[in-house]
Formats: structure tokens, sequence, C-alpha cells
């Protein structure tokens, strides 16, 4: 692309979101390089989930402009296709397909998307199950998985499409406790083989760990932006104090 | 009052002369009742007010009206208009069978195709989500995704309409057909005894709406496979 410097993969501008008269997005711009890991955090509502949705259109904006991977989105259907294509998502419900096993939820978006004959797309289904650490599970439905397993499953059925960017949408948040670590190891791992990472999450301690950037979002704004340990140690703005403060006492 | 045994032994084997047209009648009109209801669907949700409201009203008239009614108008009613009788469609409508074929069919279509709807909407939104954000096209999350989920909701509502159309089969003997009902009907003419005859042949269609139930009930089963968790 000969948009300047190029290694900007994700890059939003100006961009505004309404849900009728709610503005859930306010002239948001952000952008983000090859490999960079960006954690997003704020209270509930302030439009994190949005923003991340809109880079992958499942949401749409309604001003501004967002480019990923070279692709701006428009409503042109074979772009976003070709984007999401790019753009591999887990979401906080894990949404896996229950009619399917597990190696059949891997398998289905290699095969249709990029046509790849069954082996192909079985022998990478297995090898990303090893990698989150769930090979065993291959032959099994969804439902008889525990829910930090299947949301493994999850991020292993988005790096089955070989994603140029992954976005993680409160990957946690709907597990119990003792299950949290193990999706965490797997997105730290992922992490520090350099994949690009935009994750909406309230666990402090992986945003201290592995993020380059920290996002603080209130009422559909960027409040603040910083490397971690500027932004745990030395936060600039009142809301943002006021966030870490009642995140940090429990 | 007596009731005869004799008679009861004597007809059901001249009832169960018309259960190939029964059979007929229901296999066929299912089959392409299914195809209308899959149709008349794809209008209702593509999103397009001029596919999506013609099906809505006549999903509101073939709901809305006793298919009795619907059989008649049909029958009787369609060879009087000129049009038809000079269409392609006339081969089918001149005949009672063809009549009736059409009446079940354009009957089942309309419910059946509520049913369905009723099966995709109460998909999780979710998953046609992570099929959305994997690539996949609209027409790949329908066939893959939206689909399969859906039959399996909507499999004990349509086994439920499978059994009714079983049933209105029967009145096609309303007009001239000698299916079950019709050999019935002909029977009490000759013999007087409503009594034994109808219950006999209240039998048969239990015996049947049992086959149905169980082969339902086998194909829920199948396809429920992935919902029991590991005990």
């Amino acid at each position: 692309m000969s948009d300047g410097d190029g290694t900007n993969i994700i890059e939003l501008e100006n961009v505004d979101k309404f849900f009728g008269a709610f503005q859930a997005l306010k002239n948001i711009s952000l952008s983000v390089k090859k490999g960079e890991r960006i954690v997003v955090c704020g209270p509930s509502g302030s439009g994190k989930s949005t923003l991340i949705r809109c880079i992958n259109r499942l949401e749409e904006h309604d001003n501004g402009k967002i480019v990923v991977n070279g692709h701006e989105l428009t409503s042109d259907v074979k772009d976003i296709n070709a984007v999401r294509r790019e753009v591999g998502m887990v979401f906080q419900n894990f949404n896996l397909f229950p009619h399917l096993t597990v190696i059949g939820n891997l398998m289905l978006a290699p095969k249709l998307v990029r046509k790849s004959s069954k082996s192909e797309a079985r022998d990478t289904a297995m090898k990303y199950l090893e990698r989150v650490k769930i090979p065993e599970q291959a032959d099994k439905w969804p439902s008889q998985l525990s829910g930090g397993q299947q949301q493994r499953v999850a991020i292993a059925r988005a790096l089955c499409m070989n994603p140029e960017v992954m976005l993680f949408d409160e990957p946690t948040s709907a597990l119990d406790p003792e299950m949290i670590s193990e999706v965490l190891d797997v997105m730290t791992d992922l992490a520090q083989e350099g994949m690009t990472m935009i994750v909406v999450t309230h666990e402090m301690g992986f945003a201290r760990s592995v993020a380059d950037s920290v996002v603080f979002m209130d009422a559909g704004e960027i409040v603040e932006m910083n490397p971690p340990k500027e932004f745990f140690d030395n936060p600039k703005n009142e809301r943002t104090k006021l966030f870490l403060s009642q995140i940090l006492t429990h | 009052m007596s009731f005869d045994f004799a008679l009861i032994v004597d007809s059901i084997p001249k009832m169960l002369m018309g259960i190939g047209l029964t059979f007929q009648l229901l296999f066929l009109s299912a089959a392409l009742g299914l195809a209308l209801a899959i149709i008349l669907l794809l209008m209702r949700i593509s999103g397009r007010w001029y596919l999506a409201a013609p099906t809505m009203v006549y999903i509101y008239i073939f709901r809305g009206t006793p298919i009795l009614v619907q059989i008649f108008i049909i029958y009787y009613g369609l060879p009087q208009l000129e049009f038809v009788r000079d269409s392609i469609f006339w081969p089918i409508l001149r005949e009672p069978f063809g009549c009736a074929i059409v009446a079940l069919t354009l009957n089942t279509g309309a419910y059946v195709s509520e049913i369905l709807r009723g099966g995709v909407l109460g998909v999780d939104r979710g998953l046609k989500e992570a099929g959305a954000a994997l690539g996949l096209s609209a027409t790949h999350r329908f066939i893959y995704i939206t689909s399969p989920i859906a039959i399996r909701l909507c499999l004990p509502a349509y086994s439920n309409d499978v059994i009714s159309l079983m049933k209105s089969t029967a009145l096609a003997s309303t007009i001239t057909l000698l299916d079950m009902m019709g050999i019935a009907r002909t029977i009490v003419a000759e013999t007087y005894a409503p009594y034994e005859i109808f219950i006999s042949v209240m039998v048969i269609y239990l015996v049947l709406t049992w086959f149905i139930q169980r082969s339902f009930g086998w194909i829920e089963k199948r396809m429920s496979r992935h919902v029991k968790s590991e005990a």
C-alpha cells in the first residue's frame, strides 16, 4: 500500500458509531503496527467491544475510515470477506458451532473459504489443537468441553485461517476463575510468537506483561493510551485513575 | 347396541387397500410442501419487502382458512375459470388427486415455512457472527451454520405438522378419492354401520401416527447427539 509507512496493519481515523441516538464510538483514531499487542480496557458500555467489532465489520461504523491490511471497510462485501479472512476473532461466549465436533469447527472455514482439501484442513486443525494443548479433544462435541477448553478451541479455530491479526473480545469474562489462566497462557504464547493482537480484557496482569500499549476507553472515547508501565504506574487522566483504583483494589 | 366385530375384521383389509393412496397423498404433499416452505422462507427472510410481503399474505390466507374450504375451491371453483382450463396446470387440476395434492401442498407449505422461520430465528446470533468473522459468505453461513441448527430446533414442530397433514389427507375423500377414509365412507354407505367402520379407520390412522412419531423421535435423537454431554 502506498499510504505512508505501510507497517500499520490497522488504521482507524475519526471513527464514529451510533446505535440509534446513542453514540458508542466518538471520533476514534488508532493505528496498530504489525506484531503489536494492544490491550483495550474500560468500564462496561465504554465502547471497547464495539471498537473491535468494527474492525472486522460485525458492526458498521457511521463516520470516519477503517483500513485493515490495505482494505478499506466499506459496504463492499468482497472487501469485507477479504478482511475477515485475515482477521481472527475470539468471542466472550466462545460461539463454537454446537452441531460440529471440535475438529469440525476447526476445519469448516479452511475448507469453505480457503478451499483446503479435507486432509489439509485436518492437518492444520490438529496442528493448532496441539498448540492450544487439547489435541485429544478433537472428536468431542463442544458441549462436552469445559469453558476454558472451549475457548482454546475457539482460539485454534481462528488460527486455522492463518490470520494476520487476532481480535479478542473479553475472552476470559465468561470463564470460571480456575480456567482463566489456561486461556491467558495460550494468548501469551501467541503474543510471544509475534501475532498482532487487540485484546479487550479486564485482566490487568495480562495487560502488564504482554501489551505494548494499553488503551483506556470511557464513554466511547479513547481517554488514554500508553505503554503498560506508564499506564499503570503513572496514569494521566482522572477517569483512568478512577478506573484503575476500582479494578485494582480487589 | 351391538358391536359387529366380524364386520370390522372384514372391512379393515378393504380399508387398507386405500392406504397406498393415503401414503401417496401424504408423501407427495409433504415433499412438495417442504420445498414450497423453503422457497417461502427464503423470500420471507430475504430482507426485501417485495419478496417478504407476498409470502406474509399467502401464509395468512392459507393458515387462516379451513383446508376443507381450500380443497373445495380448488376442486369445484378453479375449473369454472376458462384460463385455468386452458393453462398447463389443467391436467393436474382436472383430476381430484391433483387437486388434493395441490391443496394439501399449498396448505402445509404455509405452516411449515412458519415452523422453519421459527427455527432460523432461534439460532444464536453469536454463531452467525462467528461464521462471519471466519470469512464465510452469507450463503455458506446459511447452509453450514444456520440451517443444521435450525432444522434440529424445528423438528418437534415439524413432526407435529406431518401428523396433521396425514390426518388432512382424509379430507381428500370429500372430492371422490378412495383413500382409506373414502373406502370407509363407501362401506358405511353400504352397511349402515358407521360406528364399527369409523372406529376401525381411526385405529389405522393411530397406527400411522405412531410410526410417524417414532421416526421423528429417532431423527431427533440422532440430530441431538451433540447436545448430550458426557455422563
